[in-house]
């Protein structure tokens, strides 16, 4: 793999960074398996590029995706807690809408962003993306590590353990509910907007899989980096991302396993199963020893 | 100071399943009471706590804790007024969290949770001293994960949860139940201390009449949903497991496991 492509995997790694702690919060923290992200993402793709595209500065047109983010993670909540759909069909309900959504925010399949001014403007004269990016993923990292282990925070680990104990304890498991989903989907509209500053298109099909490639790399980051303590925890997810974009990268660029683009999913999938198997079989402690 | 007044409860209701569990209990609980309340299965013990913790509501009915009509308060809402131990003592605790962060959680029962860091070496410290008196070393593994801990340990930890923070009546749901006799014996031992230090008002439901006669003083008899028999502290020192079969052997106490135990 050359250096160029090096970077590629980790400035990609670090693009999705945002996405995987957002999965995390649901999957893990939550224990809501959330489809809603599939649509999240490309929405954030999609608000950021139409707002810069109309001339709004590109910091408002973050926080703008982030919002729309949050909201639409608060409609899969509503419909699961409100109106006691089952959460993983909520999930797909809010997905499907998003796409049509989406469709309509950009008025078409596809936004290019080029030549358009990019939240990375001011600061790519000094640092390289990478580096930026790296920063912003630690800052937010180290953001959700205070809330989690914040009063607040501990109260939406335990809705996710054990909800009976959390109202028993005073805890509204609803609104926790709905706050972690929001926080969720906003990350994941983080990512998309990000992404789709970085690589200078939105496009209404980012989506698909988005969900899988997040819970690969909270599954991979937990197999490598097992640990118990939420600061270790959402460590191993960010460093999942990237080691599993260098994975896929090294992998593709492989020319002796003869894998091309178009086998992105198969190797997607082949990744998650192999880090759902192996801390299982123990083959990870014996390779170890 | 508590006072249920009518309360029914059926579930499934509307549907061929439905089945009546509670029909017109009025209970009136003094501040410092501590009720056992024994009965067969289905008499309606489990679905009387869980009408006061707000778990279930009554269809109709009120239920006054206080001055405060809490009749229509979901679980969450009540947790200031209501503290309870589960039977399963994995239901009362986060296996996943440690045990500090499991008493944390309870110490903040009924106050607003904002964005502090949940934990400081002050409640450390207070949690260290809370733990100690159990006598179970519990004090020096605050950041173990309760998933550690055995069913009476985490039970003694329930414990000392439901009655880290004020609350107007404790529950205690068959609390021993799932405990070998000797841990039963020590945790019904705490419950005893812990309400008398506490001067805490107390349901608890037992599956055991010679625990129900041994504790507490008032007894209260459930069957098919209605109270039967309501023994308050003079008559009730002057019970015995015979007695209470003389009187309702015949079909209140047609339950091999209250015989038994």
């Amino acid at each position: 793999m050359s250096f160029v492509a090096f970077l590629g995997a980790i400035e990609t790694g670090l693009l999705y960074g945002f996405l995987s702690l957002g999965v995390y919060l649901s999957f893990r923290v939550l224990k809501f398996p959330d489809l809603t992200v599939d649509g999240s993402f490309p929405l954030g793709a999609a608000v950021v590029a139409t707002l810069i595209t109309q001339g709004v500065n590109p910091w408002i047109a973050t926080v703008g995706a982030m919002v729309a983010g949050a909201l639409a993670g608060l409609c899969t909540a509503v419909l699961s807690v409100r109106f006691n759909i089952l959460n993983l069909l909520a999930s797909i309900l809010t997905m499907i809408a998003l796409y049509s959504i989406n469709l309509r925010i950009m008025g078409r399949p596809n936004v290019p962003l080029l030549n358009q001014p990019t939240l990375f403007d001011d600061l790519e004269t000094v640092l390289p993306v990478w580096v930026i990016l790296l920063v912003g993923l630690g800052l937010t990292k180290v953001l959700i590590d205070f809330f989690l282990t914040s009063d607040l925070g501990l109260a939406m680990r335990a809705t996710g353990m054990n909800p009976v104990m959390a109202s028993a304890q005073g805890i509204y498991t609803d609104r926790l509910i709905l706050l972690g989903m929001a926080m969720s989907n906003a990350l994941a509209a983080l990512s998309g907007a990000l992404f789709a500053q970085v690589n200078g298109f939105a496009d209404v099909a980012l989506g698909v899989g988005t969900v899988v490639v997040g819970l690969a790399t909270v599954i991979l980051g937990e197999a490598i980096f097992p640990s118990r303590t939420v600061r270790w925890a959402t460590l191993a997810v960010v460093l999942g991302c990237l080691i599993y974009r260098l994975v896929i990268a090294t992998a593709l660029n492989a020319d002796f396993l003869g894998l091309r683009a178009q086998d992105l999913n198969l190797v997607t999938a082949t990744i998650v199963v192999l880090a759902l198997v192996l801390p299982k079989a123990n083959l990870l402690a014996k390779l170890k020893r | 100071m508590i006072s249920l007044a009518d309360i029914h409860v059926t579930f499934n209701p509307g549907t061929p399943l439905a089945k009546p569990a509670l029909l017109g209990i009025n209970l009136d609980i003094a501040a410092g009471e501590f009720i056992t309340v024994i009965g067969s299965n289905g008499a309606g013990k489990s679905t009387l706590l869980n009408i006061i913790s707000g778990d279930i509501l009554s269809e109709r009915g009120r239920i006054m804790v206080g001055t405060q009509d809490v009749t229509t308060w979901p679980t969450a809402r009540r947790a200031p007024l209501v503290s309870r131990v589960f039977q399963n003592p994995l239901a009362g605790s986060c296996a996943d969290l440690t045990i500090e962060e499991n008493l944390v959680l309870a110490f903040r029962r009924g106050q607003s949770r904002g964005l502090r860091p949940a934990l400081n070496n002050r409640l450390r410290d207070q949690f260290q001293a809370r733990l100690a008196s159990l006598e179970l070393g519990l004090e020096n593994r605050l950041c173990d994960r309760i998933g550690l801990l055995s069913g009476g340990q985490r039970q003694a930890l329930s414990l000392v949860m439901a009655t880290l923070s004020p609350a107007k009546i404790l529950l205690l749901d068959e609390h021993t139940a799932a405990l070998d006799p000797k841990t039963a014996h020590f945790i019904m031992q705490l419950t005893d201390q812990l309400v008398t230090e506490h001067s805490l008002t107390t349901l608890m439901v037992t599956h055991s009449m010679r625990q129900a006669l041994s504790v507490g003083n008032r007894l209260l008899m459930l069957h098919e949903g209605r109270v039967v028999f309501d023994a308050r502290a003079s008559e009730k020192v002057n019970l015995s497991v015979n007695d209470l079969l003389n009187r309702f052997g015949s079909d209140a106490l047609n339950n091999d496991s209250l015989l038994l135990s």
